[in-house]
């Protein structure tokens, strides 16, 4: 078959499979969320840990509680990571260097899955499954309850109450993470994903060389790699290698498991408010951003310059010739745009605006259709930011689903934005400014600034994805790389659940033929116009020093 | 003016002559079109205002009173660096990109400057008003007292509580309520009018405001307000702009317009690193310059210019908006609570027809009529007289030719009174013709040994279902009283309101009609004038369980009231319009005061509101949407010397970096002169459906927004690569 042809039923597959998930699961998970009932399991574990279920929290309680959890499971990674050799499994590895160690449980905690290290060379089995497969659970899990958390405060009224952060989490990691992964593992293991506890052995090929076999429980942590939007892999080679991404189709079905959870959450928001047509502007926004990034990409790559990649069949440098060029295309479309940053192909071999698109992808904020979780509250943001402009050219104090933006709204709004583009900008200038980091960069030139603002703008979106091409295991980036990731992770998660706080204190303003209407294709325009002018563009200065500066010729 | 239109202002009602007592609480009075005393020019610009304001603008770089604007701080800042790096490496560049920062800022200034000296000339037209005045206070009097002592105090020192006597001719020298005697004032300081009203002691035109002039009578006042802050001062203080806070939604926008500012300061300041990794640094010029460029300037600039502006024209219309707040809210209002009379109906009724019962004819019932309406100076009397010479030509009459020739027997007019609720004639033949409330002359008729025909109720009750007021007229002649027909009095709904409720409809705002009516009288009004709701029969608690209501589901509501009794609801209300004739307390419970007592303002005073909102986001959608070519300016110009394919980028084909990143900056500044008219003025507005509004703004400032300043970038650009220093 014609590779563009299968190109295009893969993504038209694709977009079938999401489409037919979009309504159960996003209805499902509503139901998970606003169902009063626990699991016999639940109360069992709520009962266990001290838990008080039927508590309502405020905003504030839920974000220490969120704070809190999260700083645990910080310094529980680290301390695994740092007690490796002790522990069962561990594949003979020793303990994580200090710096290394914190980075990956600031990276992992995060749902960032930034990775400095190679996870056949340095991790053991228990530190893969015990330390990391489970941060790749909950902290998707906490993703998606902070945007829960916002979505009540559209709903509630006259209330300082966002729910229960602890029964949240346990509800998504139980009803819905669990059960999901449990399925998609048994998929992958059926593609060839391996799934054993097969220590790292020597054999001798049939032509008298030796190879070194690799084992491991990799499928049960790939599923959740892919469907938290984690990224991190069980291999250096992260979804490129056979173990972990065997036949095309499993590449498929890995790009559907990242994208599946994400478009389906703008449902449950459209459900849990009471509009579903709220819903449906959201989830259309994220798609159709999602499918031109798919479009643009494959296009730069496909009509790439030059003789020698012409012949290929388009610039198959770096590419698994497994998946060809729509099978990795679409694979870091979606990795880049989902914030899961798990990768097939190697960026730093695509062309320059390819790899632009690839950037562009998390300069956006990762909402088309973001992180799990993430996406749905960053892109609830930049809604409450549109509203804001489009309801005063109605003539009103904007409201967004019947809760008017006012100061306090605005504030917490502003700062969200803020905080990405600032974590990411001061980042990778400070790295390009300094000496020593600069010794990192492998390319010289445009192509070695696009990997440091690459890499930054990575870790800044919680997406992980790595251009490659930058040393990125040293003290400075281990470290500088950990703090940006936290940063960028939960000061914004804080001034969300602090927008959310201050919606469901409102009382709820009835909608009239005065109200802007926010659904329907004229605000759709509005909100992708607000997300490229006002959060792409800030990074066209940089843009125009790496891909451009490389690209144009 | 801005495409809002005006009302046209009721006539001047007259209380009600006739048996059926109004009932609106807030039946306007005094209402006339008003004499353009001293308006100041509305919403053109006048160039010579640019010149009058540069001396405050000038006074506005002061950086203390920069800093709170923080778009145009960080501008004054980046032309604090320029200056430094120009005087260090002079060249024309260097001194054209400062020149036109400073220019930048100046013109922020300037159009603030420009809004507030609009109301600055109003704020002194008052003050020329506010003369010392004298005082004769009654010294140990209390209202009953025949004797009085009079001290002349000045009115500076008046007290509250003090009591002061005024006689025509004087200036009353305090705000205060009238607890003695009736006088004609001159209000022409406040409201721009010059016919003199009416005040007098109890009911709700008992509010004198001091800086006015007694023209007859003599009043006696008691002082609500200390001096210094009397209603003259306030008002002076609010168009003056000294009082003015910024309104919630202003202080929404300036957030974002800081956190936006914050984000390109960053996303250039980390740029230099990033430059010098790519062996393409930048100078400070330039690097100020993409700054510049890129934070919202343009709506930074404008932002308290619109606000002042929207408040002035509020002012304008004569109302007077005690916070700005309140103007942002009139434009988020749900609910409109519309007095029935002066707003929906012209003040007054007006006989429409003569309906005579079996056996009389109707020429004989307009002639009854007629007579018995004669001395009857009521508006609804001389519709009377009028009806009945155009139906049936009959002429009008005067008392002298009712009298018989010799003299003897005098035609004898019966006025109104509230007792007996009716008027009438008594002719020198003995005839007595009376006319007035159905029940009162029934009552007539039956006590003159008269009966009563099943026909007349159902006459009455059929007028009253239509909306009307049925007035009966009854004759006595030869010791037994009849009932000759009923006179429909109709309430006359206002031309053009119908269309004006369908645009509130489509603005998402209900109008609900409060009157004293029945309810077969109010629904039948309601359904004439298009009005959503009617709440018939209302009394002041009414009125105030409905706003309560509504406020409870979420709605906004903005009413008008004047009455004492109007007050625990004016100040309930999101925006209670209170009129100028009305009581001190009604005035003090409001947000706004309506100088012209012209209750139809409150729909012009909502579209205000809108406007200045849409205003706010148009402009920033424009200022947003202009980054987008000013990029395309730049970004080529910083570094196409390093990377000569970014030369592509420069799709504007401009012709060399420093006249691009010139260019761009002159338009930067000069597009803040050409919208400071826009700012003042308002944009259009045109009552739509929010859609209809989204779309029509977002083409012209949206995409307008991204297309004008490529035009104007490339235009400048032609010009000025002319300039030795940019070739």
């Amino acid at each position: 078959m014609n590779p563009a042809l299968a190109g295009f039923l893969q993504a038209a597959l694709l977009v079938a499979a999401l489409a037919a998930c979009h309504i159960p699961l996003g209805n499902y998970m509503a139901r998970v969320f606003m169902s009063g009932r626990h699991l016999r399991v639940e109360s069992a574990f709520y009962r266990v840990m001290g838990i008080d279920a039927e508590a309502d929290q405020r905003w504030g309680t839920y974000a220490r509680s969120m704070l809190a959890f999260s700083g645990v499971c910080v310094l529980f990674l680290y301390l695994l990571e740092r007690i490796q050799q002790w522990l069962p499994y561990s594949n003979g590895q020793t303990a994580v260097p200090p710096f290394l160690a914190w980075n990956t449980a600031a990276s992992f905690v995060t749902n960032t899955n930034w990775q400095n290290y190679a996870g056949e060379t340095t991790m053991g089995y228990v530190v893969q499954m015990a330390g990391l497969a489970v941060q790749n659970f909950v902290s998707a899990a906490v993703g998606i309850v902070v945007a829960i958390a916002l979505v009540r405060g559209f709903m509630r009224n006259k209330t300082d109450r966002l729910g229960n952060f602890w029964v949240d989490l346990t509800r998504i990691v139980v009803r819905v993470l669990l059960p999901l992964a449990v399925l998609g593992a048994v998929v992958l293991m059926a593609c060839g994903v391996i799934d054993n506890f097969n220590l790292t052995h020597v054999i001798s090929t049939l032509d008298g060389g030796q190879q070194t076999m690799v084992g491991g429980p990799v499928a049960s942590q790939e599923v959740i790699k892919e469907l938290g939007n984690n990224g991190g892999g069980f291999f250096n080679a992260n979804s490129a290698h056979p173990f972990e991404n065997p036949t095309p189709f499993s590449n498929w079905f890995e790009i559907f498991l990242m994208l599946v959870i994400p478009f389906a959450l703008p449902r449950t928001f459209g459900t849990m408010a009471g509009d579903k047509r709220q819903g449906y502007l959201i989830v259309a926004v994220m798609a159709g951003l999602w499918l031109a990034s798919v479009g643009l990409m494959s296009l730069f790559e496909w009509q790439h310059a030059g003789t020698a990649l012409q012949a290929a069949g388009g610039a198959m440098e770096g590419k698994e010739v497994r998946f060809g060029l729509p099978g990795s295309t679409l694979f870091g479309t979606t990795a880049t745009a989902t914030s899961t940053g798990a990768v097939n192909s190697f960026f730093d071999s695509y062309t320059p605006f390819g790899g632009m698109i690839a950037l562009f992808n998390m300069m956006l904020g990762e909402v088309i259709p973001g992180g799990v979780g993430a996406g749905l509250y960053g892109m609830l943001i930049l809604a409450v930011l549109t509203v804001f402009i489009g309801g005063l050219m109605v003539g009103r104090t904007p409201e967004y689903l019947g809760k008017k933006i006012r100061p306090a709204e605005m504030k917490w709004a502003a700062a969200y934005i803020l905080a990405t583009p600032l974590s990411a900008l001061v980042g990778a200038a400070l790295s390009l400014g300094m000496q020593v980091p600069r010794r990192s960069i492998l390319n010289p030139g445009p192509h070695g600034l696009t990997e440091v603002i690459y890499a930054f703008t990575s870790m800044a979106n919680n997406n992980g994805s790595a251009f490659a091409g930058l040393a990125a295991n040293t003290g400075w980036y281990n470290l500088a790389g950990g703090t940006v990731m936290l940063t960028a992770r939960f000061v914004p998660m804080i001034f969300v659940l602090a927008l959310g706080g201050s919606l469901a204190r409102q009382q709820t303003v009835p909608e009239s033929a005065g109200t802007l209407r926010t659904h329907g294709p004229l605000f759709a325009g509005l909100l992708i116009g607000v997300i490229i002018i006002l959060v792409g563009l800030t990074y066209f200065p940089a843009l125009a020093l790496g891909p451009f500066a490389e690209g144009l010729h | 003016m801005a495409g809002i239109r005006s009302t046209s202002h009721s006539p001047r009602q007259v209380p009600s002559g006739e048996g059926v007592p109004s009932g609106d609480g807030a039946a306007p009075a005094g209402t006339r079109p008003p004499a353009q005393v001293r308006r100041v020019g509305g919403g053109l610009l006048d160039p010579r205002m640019l010149w009058q304001s540069l001396p405050d603008a000038i006074r506005k770089l002061d950086p203390r009173v920069q800093i709170r604007n923080p778009v145009m701080f960080v501008v004054e800042v980046g032309s604090v660096l320029t200056t430094y790096s120009a005087v260090i490496h002079s060249s024309v560049f260097a001194w054209t990109i400062t020149a036109w920062l400073w220019l930048t800022v100046l013109f922020a200034n300037l159009a603030e400057a420009v809004a507030e000296g609009r109301g600055k000339a109003q704020a002194q037209a008052l003050r020329r008003t506010k003369r010392e005045a004298v005082a004769r206070r009654l010294a140990g009097w209390k209202p009953g007292d025949t004797a009085y002592r009079i001290t002349e105090v000045p009115g500076t020192q008046l007290a509250v509580g003090d009591f002061v006597i005024v006689e025509a001719g004087e200036v009353i020298p305090g705000d205060g309520d009238v607890v003695e005697g009736v006088a004609s004032v001159d209000e022409s300081a406040i409201t721009g009018e010059s016919a003199p009203v009416i005040r007098e002691s109890g009911g709700d035109r008992s509010a004198v405001t001091g800086g006015t002039k007694v023209l007859s009578d003599r009043i006696i006042v008691k002082i609500t307000s200390k001096p210094g802050e009397t209603f003259i001062d306030r008002m002076i203080a609010l168009v003056e702009g000294a009082s003015r806070q910024k309104t919630p939604n202003e202080v929404a926008l300036n957030v974002l317009l800081a956190s936006l500012t914050l984000i390109f300061v960053i996303a250039v300041v980390t740029l230099q690193p990033m430059a010098y990794y790519s062996k393409a640094p930048q100078n400070l010029i330039i690097l100020v310059s993409l700054i510049v460029a890129l934070i919202p300037t343009t709506i930074g600039a404008l932002l308290s210019a619109i606000g002042i502006a929207g408040m002035d024209r509020l002012v304008q219309r004569n109302v007077l908006a005690m916070s700005g707040r309140a103007v942002e809210a009139a434009g988020d209002v749900n609910t409109l609570l519309l007095d029935k009379t002066g707003t929906i109906t012209i003040g007054n009724r007006q006989a429409s027809e003569f309906l005579p019962v079996a056996g009389v004819e109707a020429a004989y019932l307009a002639d009854a009529a007629q007579l018995s309406s004669l001395a009857d100076e009521t508006p609804e009397g001389r519709s009377v007289v009028v009806l009945a010479k155009e139906r049936f030509g009959i002429r009008e009459r005067s008392a002298g030719e009712l009298s018989d020739p010799a003299g003897q027997h005098r035609a004898v007019f019966v006025p109104f009174t509230a007792q007996t609720r009716m008027s009438g004639v008594d002719l020198a033949d003995g005839r007595q013709i009376r006319k007035g409330a159905a029940a009162a002359v029934r009552q007539w008729v039956r006590d003159n040994g008269g009966a009563l025909e099943e026909e007349l109720g159902r006459m009455t009750d059929g007028i009253s279902a239509a909306g009307g007021t049925p007035l009966v007229v009854a004759e006595k002649a030869g010791g037994t009283a009849r009932a000759l027909g009923v006179i429909h009095l109709k309430d006359i709904v206002k031309e053009g309101i119908a269309e004006r409720f369908a645009e509130m409809r489509a603005m998402g705002i209900r109008t609900v009609m409060i009157t004293g009516d029945n309810p077969l009288t109010a629904r039948a009004i309601a359904e004439e004038s298009g009005v959503d709701d009617f709440l018939a029969e209302a009394t002041p608690e009414d009125k105030m369980a409905l706003i309560k209501k509504e406020q409870e589901g979420g709605k906004l509501v903005a009413m008008t009231g004047d009455g004492t009794n109007d007050a625990p609801a004016l100040a309930q209300a999101d925006v209670g319009v209170a009129m100028n004739t009305g009581t001190m307390a009604a005035k003090e419970a409001g947000n706004m005061v309506d100088l012209d007592s012209n209750p139809t303002k409150l729909i012009e005073i909502v579209q205000i509101g809108k406007q200045l909102l849409i205003t706010r986001g148009a402009l920033t959608t424009f200022s947003i949407a202009n980054d987008v070519a000013k990029y395309f300016a730049i970004i080529p110009a910083m570094f196409a010397g390093v990377f000569p394919g970014l030369g592509k980028l420069n799709i504007m084909h401009l012709h060399s970096a420093n006249s691009a990143i010139a260019s761009a900056i002159i338009f930067n500044a000069l597009i803040i002169v050409a919208l400071i008219p826009l700012a003042l003025r308002g944009v259009r507005y045109k009552p739509s459906s929010a859609s209809a509004m989204l779309r029509r703004n977002l083409w012209i400032y949206g995409v307008g927004g991204l297309i004008i300043p490529f035009i104007f970038i490339k235009g400048i650009d032609l010009i000025i690569m002319n300039v030795p220093g940019f070739r």
